[in-house]
């Protein structure tokens, strides 16, 4: 494995749109606000921005999504397009990003997602949306929702690693320790074990605070050729290791239940970066359901196989912790809009490496690791991401 | 779960002769010609060695229990009335893995490694495979 993009591209700018719910805003304004504090945080003005790179919206599902919210941004980049491989989707865009840089296509590429899927659509027309991820004819006819599929995934990891209904619960609650510590996480009340156990049953052995938020939220990052990092406000974060693998898309045609592709993307990034799991200061997860984190911590080589709920259970996980892990809150309480989800641990693994998250901050913040997944543990993206270029 | 009220797939031309045998009661894979694996999902050529010559074999109906969940929240109107329903992930004895429902009064005992066996259940505008407990005589 070569170098390939190890510190050929730099994220120079972050910014998070209100989030919550938003009922005044629509989603391309939600991207919208996020760019605009993104840029802010970046020092750039919008004629520095040459790419555009976007995912998916439920809300506003237009054809052309890349192409419309660079209309609606007033943008006219030489790179455009709407990347769609699920929650994989953020880290994947800043690999492509990275790639179209390195190569000469473009310098500053501009980030967005987002959505209104709080208040842009009903409960039942969201929850509906989220049905179709499964397969039209031999997933979905089966009342077979993204919920109930994950939850066989829980189902089987547990069989044959032991993992607990009470580990699971135990993200849930480190998540929301931590967004009690941030100031624009959507959901801030304390939870206890006992509160997510007891919690409405969706899928067993999933009940509703195992699953991600429905929130309205937006995220930007602005991606830079390392030569226009010198003259910014802050200091950037060199991507120092990009991974990606897709396996399957329907639950049906995956692999394996207890195997995904994070072993692979991993593998990719590590050796991109020239860095192994020992190097990793903290890690930004994606977790859409309280299992999903546990398994990518053991995939990734953050802990052993099977060990993965009780480094969560353990408290290993928390921002003061041994590995700290979702120090935003994650999707479960900080925000899950489209691909606005990952996108939020990009933007805090960013912060957590320039050392701006006070009350939160990480003491040991030279490398940090950002996963994102799509589908049902179909398309992954592995980052990895320095203080320093290495 | 009784079904006739369920949205009924769509047939295409990957998997009409699927959905057609399930009208006369019987399950049934594709088998590449070539290299001899039997697939679900259907589709125009094998996932392994890409020929393009299939062939449709009749499937035992028998198979086991890889992963399981009993669902208590609809994801559809439609669903609404069927809470709390079980959904399962099967291995054929023919080696594919199928996503179904598990039917029958005594359906939310399912648990991993349990043998099952297809039932058909009729909707409005077709019938799609489903699977129960082996050896019990639940309809």
């Amino acid at each position: 494995m070569s170098e390939g993009l190890r510190n050929r591209a730099v994220v120079v700018g972050v910014g998070e749109s209100d989030i919550g719910k938003v009922p005044n805003m629509t989603g391309l304004g939600l991207n919208a606000q996020a760019a605009k504090r993104a840029l802010d945080d970046a020092g750039l003005k919008p004629s520095d921005i040459d790419g555009l790179l976007t995912a998916y919206s439920f809300t506003e599902p237009y054809f052309m999504l890349g192409s419309v919210l660079a209309e609606y941004l007033g943008l006219k980049p030489t790179f455009c397009a709407s990347v769609i491989v699920g929650g994989a989707s953020p880290a994947a865009m800043i690999g492509h990003a990275a790639a179209a840089i390195a190569a000469g296509r473009c310098r500053a590429v501009l980030i967005c997602a987002g959505e209104n899927r709080a208040t842009g659509l009903s409960r039942d027309e969201a929850v509906t949306a989220l049905a179709a991820v499964g397969h039209p004819y031999f997933e979905a006819p089966y009342g077979a929702f993204i919920p109930a599929l994950y939850a066989m995934v829980a189902n089987r990891y547990m069989h044959e690693y032991g993992t607990t209904s009470e580990q699971m619960a135990a993200v849930a609650v480190q998540s929301r320790k931590h967004a009690m510590l941030h100031p624009n996480a959507h959901m801030r009340t304390p939870i206890s074990v006992d509160d997510v156990l007891n919690a409405k049953r969706i899928a067993d052995p999933l009940g509703v605070l195992d699953c991600c938020l429905i929130s309205d939220a937006g995220g930007a990052i602005v991606v830079a050729h390392p030569d226009l990092a010198r003259d910014r406000p802050k200091a950037p974060a060199w991507l120092l290791g990009v991974g990606e693998h897709h396996t399957h898309e329907h639950l049906i045609a995956s692999p394996s239940l207890t195997e995904f592709g994070a072993i692979e993307s991993g593998r990719l990034a590590y050796a991109m970066a020239g860095l192994g799991p020992k190097e990793i200061d903290f890690a930004e997860l994606y977790d859409c359901f309280s299992i999903v984190p546990i398994i990518e911590a053991e995939e990734l080589g953050l802990c052993d196989r099977g060990e993965g709920g009780a480094l969560f259970a353990g408290g290993h996980a928390a921002f003061n912790g041994r590995l700290p892990i979702n120090t935003h809150g994650g999707m479960l309480s900080h925000a899950h809009a489209g691909a606005a989800g990952g996108l939020f641990g990009v933007i805090e693994a960013v912060r957590q490496l320039r050392g701006e998250c006070s009350n939160r901050q990480v003491s040991k913040h030279e490398v940090a690791l950002v996963h994102s997944e799509g589908g049902i543990m179909s398309s992954h993206c592995t980052l990895i991401l320095g203080r320093d270029r290495n | 779960m009784s079904g006739s009220d369920l949205p009924m797939p769509a047939s295409n031309a990957d998997s009409a002769p699927y959905w057609q045998a399930a009208r006369e009661g019987k399950l049934v894979l594709q088998q590449c010609a070539a290299c001899g694996l039997k697939r679900f999902l259907p589709r125009h050529l094998c996932p392994t060695c890409w020929s393009d010559q299939t062939q449709w074999v009749e499937a035992c109906g028998r198979g086991t229990v890889h992963a399981v969940t009993t669902v208590r929240r609809a994801p559809s109107q439609a669903f609404r009335e069927k809470v709390p329903y079980v959904v399962a992930l099967v291995d054929l004895e023919e080696g594919p893995r199928m996503l179904t429902n598990i039917v029958g009064p005594n359906a939310e005992q399912a648990r991993i490694g349990q043998p099952v066996e297809v039932t058909f259940e009729v909707r409005e505008n077709g019938v799609v495979p489903q699977f129960r407990i082996a050896g019990g005589n639940a309809k």
